[in-house]
């Protein structure tokens, strides 16, 4: 394809007040993806940009993609933020592999994203930030918008900046807010290129700076020279619309997996009738769960934010042994700063919920990347025979469902449970179907309050023993880290009572396998190849398999949310199948996990770039194995 | 449970618990253990509403031996899990007994930072200046030069003082006793328990396995009261034998002096007051050591809002402002968005 560079002035046909009629082209699925400075507001661009999305019905997925610095020297290539989104008229599993449309702020943010966008896609880049110190800050020799660097896409240079700066010249604004008014510009020419209004977003802008109202004002004048740029300049051929989705009627809303972990952990509260507490220590990028329940006092919730990870789990053991839920949120190295207090939770048979946010590791490695390297960590990480269950969500939606599941059994087992989520789902967000609270199932908690016949040790038919709010008459007792024994939960070193409460402890956790519902297989329930994947991989691998079906191929996946214990069928699949293929972000920690329990090889796909699979990767994948 | 059934009143017996209590005969711990089963009794709070909470090491199975409700946790965090439980339940009277490594050593963070916030927990530490359970290590307050078996050669470790780590955390109610004094062990308990934010305690405590001795110039009572000086609020700092010698402040030096020797009088002493707002005497007197005599009693006490009850109005104030939650509002809330 040829270089199509289009620039325009100052747009004649919005002067004149004219309306222009350009053709709208239907797309099916779009990718778009924002890149530009730390400081250039590509986060807000692209969540405002997906709410526009969500309000025309489609379905669609997130990628936020920042660095660890805070505010990274401007124009570096390591200063550079992205926010991906896919949305389309059908199911949407993923951000996207390949940006179809990619909108460059300055040159570094062109550099390190260029390799990525689609063959002959679109690019929009704010020449005005295409200067000499930036060109030479991303380590361009020449401008790659005028050398011939982007003749396989379809380039439109924009100056944002300086057009951004005309629209705010008569409104007293400082320099330095001009400046920061550009992401506006930007939303508003991508609202119109894809047939999105901008009246909501007017509202959105009002309601965020609604004090400061200048500010407010700025923005919107941004925002409507962005549109009507767009609108008029003749550079855009056409518009793009995409047709609203077929998806299932009902009230939606737009989460992040975190917001949506927050909102599932209340709802447990609620349904339970039990106050929830948070120990919390902040750390990227499980920080929002404490936010958003920061923020959600005038529910039964208390939040705490301790001295390190060890008080916040340590303060939630207290508050677990007081009687209510007890959460704590961290992710990989704060889970290792735990690992004791684990230990205790597990041997206390207190219910808590620890919360892992995985990002890449180890150490401190990649905070703002995901990965899914703490499977093993989950399972197997503490000393002694220190069983406790775990569950991992697949999608930011599933965070909502998956912070109930864990409550669920940890409240009927009595036990600490570890619920995974990462830094892929945790940030992104997906369309949430709004659920009626009432058609929630109720979350039966039990406190005993009988001292008749009472030993604190003595457990029900599913191993759990009583919860006992201290403040209970006459039911007064110790527990602690110290073996116990079997019933009175005393102080117990006796060698056969030990061994019994170290199988009694393991029996209760793999007996919630028979909580786990049915497996669900996607594809033929047996054949060559079996996919198996757990927690955020899911929207790849179920995209993969759809694509590699309509080529024919036999290819089934099943997705686990229990890791700890497996399901009980599963063992029963995986012999369905020639071949069975793991794709993890790590090593190959579930495929571990499975040969062990089944003595079966599987073929292990592992990625740790601190990236997604792209659904491209698996397919390929798919197509050399079958 | 009937909340109606007539309340009889509590006895120390009704705070024993059915274990046999398994520290070496004679340990100090005895005496903290005798004293909190007689003074809960009179406290008019149920049996049930106490909850006991400590550490690892001997001092730390303290728990075991009360009626009460109890957790002997892991090392060091018996005040983050206090924390955790006071905040869950405001209304429950709860305790974290410690030992000098477990609070100072491993904890030292968690104690440092429920101070600073004011929490309610009563925090007592034992202090016998060395690892007892492990068998005889020194501890963050044993001596300069100190030998244990980690320390053959004698220890380089400067040591610290607890109370005044406590009054630099910005604790509320600082103060210190001795396991050889009952009656004055169980007036500072008492004080401690009527005290409404964090209330720390050391207790000097005698383990006579691995450091024994190292309180007896104040457990002699030949001894003592040249070697102690009991700290009376709005009292001159008045100790010794015959009762004659006292503190004397020389600018920011404090100097012992004896009355009627060189034209001192009683008042050229410093002045005891334990709820002083800058704190300034009692750090001076918790950095005393001998030859200064060891300062027993309040250090400090102060009033500030308990950061439970702070918590608990943070709450209030949320529900009357935005009404009490619902998860129909909770869901409904930010950009929502109807396919019909
Ligand atoms: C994580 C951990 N590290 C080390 C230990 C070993 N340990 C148990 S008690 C103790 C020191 C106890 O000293 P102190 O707190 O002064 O109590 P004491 O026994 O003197 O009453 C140590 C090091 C442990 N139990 N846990
Ligand atoms: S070792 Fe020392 S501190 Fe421990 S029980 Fe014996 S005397 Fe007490």
């Amino acid at each position: 394809m040829d270089t199509q560079v289009m620039t325009a002035d100052a747009p004649e046909a919005s002067r004149c007040g004219m309306q222009t009629v350009r053709p709208i082209e239907e797309v099916k699925s779009v990718v778009i993806r924002f890149v530009g400075d730390s400081g250039d507001g590509m986060q807000l661009t692209g969540n405002e940009f997906s709410k526009a999305i969500a309000r025309a019905g489609h379905d669609f997925a997130t990628h936020p993609d920042y660095p660890s610095e805070i505010r990274a020297p401007t124009g570096t290539l390591f200063g550079v933020s992205g926010y991906q989104i896919q949305f389309s008229s059908g199911q949407v599993f993923t951000s996207g592999d390949a940006p179809d449309v990619l909108v460059a702020m300055n040159p570094a943010a062109l550099k390190t994203n260029l390799s990525d966008v689609k063959h002959g896609g679109m690019i929009i880049a704010n020449s005005g930030a295409f200067n000499k110190v930036n060109l030479q800050k991303a380590g361009y020799q020449s401008n790659p918008l005028e050398d011939g660097t982007l003749t396989d896409f379809r380039l439109y240079t924009i100056d944002i900046s300086d057009l951004t700066a005309q629209a705010l010249k008569n409104t007293g604004i400082a320099k330095k807010e001009v400046g920061r008014c550009k992401n506006y510009y930007a939303l508003g020419l991508m609202l119109y290129l894809y047939s999105r209004p901008i009246e909501n977003e007017e509202e959105n802008i009002r309601a965020k700076f609604a004090k400061k109202p200048d500010i407010a004002e700025a923005n919107v004048i941004a925002l409507r020279a962005g549109y009507a740029y767009a609108e008029s300049a003749e550079m855009f051929v056409s518009t793009y619309q995409v047709r609203a989705a077929d998806i299932q009627p009902g009230r939606y809303r737009s989460l992040t997996g975190n917001h949506a972990a927050a909102l599932g952990f209340v709802a447990a509260s609620e349904l339970a009738k039990v106050p929830l507490f948070l120990g919390s220590y902040p750390i990227t990028p499980a920080t929002d769960i404490l936010h958003e329940l920061s923020g959600l006092k005038h529910y039964n919730v208390t939040t705490f934010q301790a001295e390190d990870e060890i008080a916040g789990i340590c303060s939630t053991i207290g508050a677990a042994y007081g009687g209510v839920l007890g959460l704590t949120t961290t992710s990989g190295p704060g889970m290792a700063l735990k690992t004791e207090a684990m230990g205790l939770a597990v041997m206390l048979e207190l219910p808590l919920v620890i919360t892992n946010v995985q990002r890449g590791g180890p150490s401190t490695g990649l905070p703002t990347k995901v990965e899914q390297s703490d499977l093993l960590q989950a399972v197997y990480g503490r000393n002694g025979e220190c069983p406790i269950p775990v569950i991992a969500a697949r999608s930011p939606a599933d965070c909502f469902d998956c912070a109930i599941e864990a409550f669920r059994i940890a409240v009927k087992y009595m036990t600490p449970v570890i619920f995974l989520s990462d830094g892929g789902i945790g940030n992104a967000a997906e369309p949430w179907r709004i659920p009626d609270p009432a058609a929630l199932p109720p979350l039966d908690v039990k406190f005993r309050t009988n001292p008749d016949g009472f030993e604190p040790y003595a457990r029900d038919e599913h191993l759990a023993r009583a919860w006992v709010r201290p403040g209970t008459p006459e039911m007064e007792h110790r527990v602690g880290g110290l073996e116990k024994h079997f019933l009175t939960g005393n102080i117990s070193h006796d060698p056969l009572n030990h061994q019994r409460m170290v199988e009694v402890r393991a029996a209760k956790v793999a007996g919630i396998a028979k909580d786990i519902p049915p497996l669900e297989v996607e594809g033929p329930s047996s054949g060559d190849l079996l996919i198996v994947g757990w927690g955020s991989t899911y929207g790849s691998i179920v995209q993969a398999r759809e694509q590699a079906e309509l080529a024919g191929k036999s290819v089934a996946h099943v997705h686990l949310r229990h890791l700890n214990p497996l399901p009980a069928e599963l063992g029963d699949i995986l012999a369905r199948y020639k071949t069975v293929l793991v794709p993890e972000l790590n090593l190959g920690q579930l495929a571990r996990l499975l040969r062990e329990r089944y003595l079966r090889d599987v073929i292990v796909m592992p990625k740790v770039q601190g990236k997604m699979f792209k659904v491209s990767e698996i397919y390929n994948r798919i197509l050399e194995l079958c | 449970m009937n909340q109606m059934t007539e309340i009889k009143p509590l006895t120390r017996k009704d705070f024993e618990s059915d274990q046999d209590v398994r520290w070496c005969p004679g340990c100090g711990d005895y005496a903290l253990l005798a004293q909190v089963q007689k003074l809960l009794p009179t406290l008019g709070i149920p049996r049930e509403n106490f909850a006991f909470i400590s550490g690892i090491g001997c001092s730390s199975r303290f728990p075991y031996y009360m009626e009460t409700y109890g957790m002997h946790s892991i090392h060091g965090r018996a005040p983050a899990i206090a924390s955790g439980l006071k905040l869950a339940r405001p209304e429950l009277s709860v305790w974290v007994v410690s030992g000098d490594g477990d609070s100072l050593a491993i904890g030292g963070n968690h104690f440092i930072h429920a101070m600073r916030r004011n929490i309610g927990l009563k925090m007592i530490m034992l202090n016998n200046r060395i690892y007892g359970l492990t068998k005889g290590q020194y501890s963050p307050t044993s001596e300069f030069g100190k030998k244990t078996k980690t320390t053959p050669l004698g220890s380089i470790d400067r040591p610290f003082s607890p109370v005044s780590v406590a009054l630099g955390a910005g604790a509320t109610f600082v103060a210190r006793t001795v396991d050889s004094d009952h009656t004055h062990l169980l007036e500072t308990l008492r004080r401690a328990a009527e005290h409404p934010g964090t209330a720390f305690v050391e207790v000097l405590q005698n383990c006579l396995v691995f450091n024994d001795g190292a309180y007896n110039t104040l457990a002699d009572k030949e001894t003592r009261d040249d070697a102690r000086i009991l700290l009376e609020h709005g009292k001159p700092l008045r100790f010794g034998k015959d009762g004659n010698k006292g503190i004397r402040m020389r600018g920011f030096d404090p100097e012992v002096v004896t009355i009627g020797e060189g034209g001192v009088t009683e008042a050229d002493l410093a002045v005891h007051d334990e709820s002083a707002p800058n704190g300034g005497l009692a750090f001076f007197l918790s950095q005393f050591a001998a030859p200064l005599p060891v300062p027993l009693g309040v250090f400090r006490s102060v009033e500030a809002p308990a950061y439970e009850a702070l918590s608990t109005q943070l709450a209030a104030d949320a529900r009357a402002q935005k009404g009490p939650g619902t998860l129909e509002k909770l869901f409904n809330s930010g950009d929502t968005w109807t396919i019909a």
